[in-house]
């Protein structure tokens, strides 16, 4: 059960070796007793997450779940919850998708659709399922200000964020009153490993500091949340800016 | 699904969906007991507890509100036979007029007889009246199996339900002492206290020569005035100390403001708790013997604020009760200077000395010291000073409040409550698989 002052006893990450996603278990697992459920693709970096986690003192348990296999998540989910109450999930696996390959091979794209929305909608409506019948629960979603408008550079990861963040704030909606609480999360450009080979945005941040603004956020029952904060500012103004314009902008 | 609710303590912070259900008579709360489903079923009163006891999320919740007739009432001896969901208001309201009672009353009328007895209330009588379970003469249980039981307090199951927190199953009746009173009133010494010594020093030394007694310790006053308070004393007033034409039995507490059901962002700030508690110690007199006062006026002066918990703004407040035994006493000073040093805001900062534990294996009370405060979750960092209090609590060999409690660590809980086996021995007899299950039992472990 979340605590009045908002510490869960239970995480389920759901992309296990999402640099952003064991942010936030880290900084939850710094103030208290948690049992941390991995979903995520066999791997070293996995193994390595669950070993860190464990040597920190959480109980941690590693459930395999490749998202793009959407027939396995009905399993997954009931696996996740089997343990015990789920007090909040992430929902962090994503891929960014080189967009020039991505034109040229379908595959690739699809790949991106697939794993960014496809698997997003399946699994965030198996785990709003749960948390409805166990009657509380938390569900963050990573979006992307890059959701918010396309942009030349990376229309196909854009609009897969855009038709994520769509679904994640209906969602949040759908479940007013029923204990389920969703939040949409917008990071900018977040320096780490999704990141790496690229140049850093301007008001570029890092998974540290959206674990902090997430906590916040889930702390004070808001339904969306920008990092940095003034991104909310910034792409409000550059949402109404005239197309010809907009496409010209170095983002 | 669809006939769920949200529910949340009295401080608002974890609200969780169950179905409620509302009962008017022992079966039906034997039949939904037989229904439960995998997410099990709880009782609740009038959720005047302040976190996660009296709601059950994806399960079942009793509304025990509508089970409230009253069976038999002894005008001579004062034994009344109630129904769990009678609240306390409404026995007063019957009884005070025969010069009966009630025999331990928290800070506010409205609670339930049944969540009096599953969290053992204390009052400010505890030195010398003990909990509210020592004074209920027989209840009514039903149990996981469904079937009704009638318990005294020569059951082991009388005592893991005194304190039990609803989790041994749903009491249905109390067969209650009252108190035999001359007057509605009480007659109150006042004083202030230059600081936490002072405050403790009088109560060690005074306490004995009244029935009712508590501090109120004013948390942001530092330096030398750290844990300064005023002491309020008394007793039930006798015919003789009112004037003859008053209506000595006379009982009809006001209900007056009303907060707004949601206040934006909470009135109560740093600054201006600082400011009521100058007010509130200033208007206090230095000393004042002997002062008659209405029984709502001093034992629940909050009730005459409709839906006060609503200052605290939308993310509501948590409640931290203590109590350490007498030679754990230091952590009490300890944790005042803490929570003085950390400038947290606690509006209603009460200490009060108790007296012995009672049989009762969940049973807060412990013979020392008890501190409650409240606190608005907004607070920075106040997380991580509750969890610094928790520390020095079980150093002290103390425990806090599970009446009040959404935040205590799991960890923690056997080492506050050592008689924790000994209740469960009981609890698992009679309920192996936990057909009683709460927010606070799934997290504590319970
Ligand atoms: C302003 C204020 C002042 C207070 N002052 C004090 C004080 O001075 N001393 C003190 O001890 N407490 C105090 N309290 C706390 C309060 O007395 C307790 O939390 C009490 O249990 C509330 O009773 P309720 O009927 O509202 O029960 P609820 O809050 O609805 O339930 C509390 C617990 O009782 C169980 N329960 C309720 N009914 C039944 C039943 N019929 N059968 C089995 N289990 C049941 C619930 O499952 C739950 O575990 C105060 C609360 C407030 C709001
Ligand atoms: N980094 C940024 O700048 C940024 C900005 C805005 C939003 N976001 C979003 O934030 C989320 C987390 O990103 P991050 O920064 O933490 O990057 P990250 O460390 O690369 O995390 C991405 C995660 O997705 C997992 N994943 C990818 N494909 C998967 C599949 N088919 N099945 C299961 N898991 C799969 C990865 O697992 P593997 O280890 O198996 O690859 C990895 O755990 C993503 O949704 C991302 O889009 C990131």
């Amino acid at each position: 059960m979340m605590s009045s002052l908002g510490q869960p006893q239970s995480v389920l990450l759901l992309g296990g070796s999402s640099e952003i996603g064991l942010a936030i278990v880290d900084r939850y697992l710094a103030a208290g007793a948690l049992r941390v459920v991995l979903a995520g693709r066999p791997s070293d970096r996995l193994t390595a997450a669950a070993e860190r986690l464990a040597t920190a003192g959480a109980t941690v348990e590693v459930l395999p779940f490749d998202a793009t296999e959407l027939r396995s998540h009905g399993e997954l989910v009931t696996r996740a919850f089997a343990g015990g109450d789920i007090d909040v999930a992430v929902l962090a696996f994503g891929v960014l998708g080189d967009q020039a390959t991505a034109e040229r091979e379908l595959a690739l794209a699809m790949e991106v659709v697939q794993t960014n929305y496809a698997a997003a909608v399946s699994v965030g409506l198996l785990v709003s399922q749960a948390m409805r019948a166990q009657g509380h629960g938390a569900l963050v979603v990573l979006s992307s200000v890059a959701g918010e408008r396309p942009r030349r550079s990376n229309f196909l990861y854009g609009s897969t964020k855009a038709g994520l963040d769509a679904f994640a704030t209906g969602l949040g909606d759908s479940l007013l009153g029923s204990g389920v609480h969703v939040l949409v999360v917008r990071p900018g450009f977040v320096r780490g490993r999704m990141t790496e080979h690229l140049e850093p945005a301007p008001l570029s941040t890092t998974p540290e500091a959206v674990a902090v603004a997430v906590l916040a956020a889930l702390r004070s029952q808001k339904q969306t949340v920008w990092v940095p904060g003034s991104l909310r500012f910034v792409m409000s103004a550059l949402r109404h800016l005239p197309r010809p314009l907009f496409r010209r902008l170095p983002l | 699904m669809s006939d769920r609710r949200l529910l949340a303590g009295w401080g608002r912070t974890s609200p969780t969906s169950a179905r409620l259900l509302p009962v008017g008579t022992a079966e039906d709360v034997s039949l939904a007991v037989q229904a439960a489903g995998p997410r099990g079923l709880v009782a609740r009163g009038l959720g005047r507890s302040y976190g996660d006891a009296a709601q059950d999320a994806g399960g079942v919740v009793l509304d025990m509100t509508t089970l409230c007739r009253v069976h038999s009432f002894d005008h001579e001896t004062g034994v009344v036979e109630a129904d769990a969901g009678l609240s306390l208001h409404a026995l007063m309201g019957m009884s005070l007029h025969e010069g009966w009672f009630v025999p331990v009353t928290p800070g506010t009328r409205f609670v339930t007889l049944g969540g009096a007895v599953a969290a053992d209330i204390h009052g400010k009588n505890h030195h010398v009246d003990g909990s509210f379970g020592q004074h209920v003469l027989e209840l009514s249980l039903v149990t996981a199996d469904g079937g009704e039981r009638r318990l005294s307090p020569a059951d082991d199951l009388f005592w893991a339900t005194v304190g039990g927190m609803g989790l041994t199953g749903v009491v249905t009746r109390v067969r209650l002492q009252l108190r035999a009173v001359e007057t509605s009133r009480v007659t109150v010494d006042t004083e202030r206290a230059a600081d936490l010594d002072d405050v403790m020093d009088r109560m060690v030394r005074g306490d004995a020569d009244y029935t009712y007694s508590v501090a109120w310790v004013d948390l942001l006053a530092r330096g030398r005035a750290t844990g300064r308070g005023v002491l309020t004393r008394g007793r039930h007033s006798r015919r003789d100390e009112l004037p003859a034409s008053a209506d000595p039995l006379s009982f009809a507490p006001r209900a007056s403001l009303r907060v707004p059901p949601i206040v934006p962002g909470g009135l109560l700030r740093r600054s201006t708790v600082a400011a009521f508690n100058e007010v509130w110690f200033r208007k206090a007199p230095r000393a004042a013997r002997g002062q008659v006062q209405g029984l709502a006026g001093f034992f629940h002066p909050l009730d005459g604020v409709a839906g006060w918990n609503n200052v605290y703004g939308p993310r509501g407040f948590v409640q931290y009760q203590l109590v350490v035994p007498e030679k754990g006493v230091d952590a009490v000073r300890t944790a005042v200077t803490l929570l003085s040093a950390a400038r947290t805001p606690s509006f209603l900062t009460v200490l009060k000395r108790f007296g012995p534990g009672n049989r009762g294996p969940l049973s807060f009370p412990m013979a020392g010291w008890t501190l409650a405060l409240d606190l608005p979750t907004g607070v920075p960092g106040l997380a991580a000073v509750l969890d610094r209090l928790d520390e020095l609590v079980l150093a002290a060999g103390g425990r806090v409040y599970l009446a009040k409690d959404a935040r205590l660590p799991r960890e923690h809980l056997p080492a506050m409550y050592p008689r924790l086996p000994e209740w469960r021995a009981v609890r698992d007899r009679v309920d192996p698989h936990h057909v009683f299950t709460s927010d606070l039992s799934r997290r504590l472990s319970l």
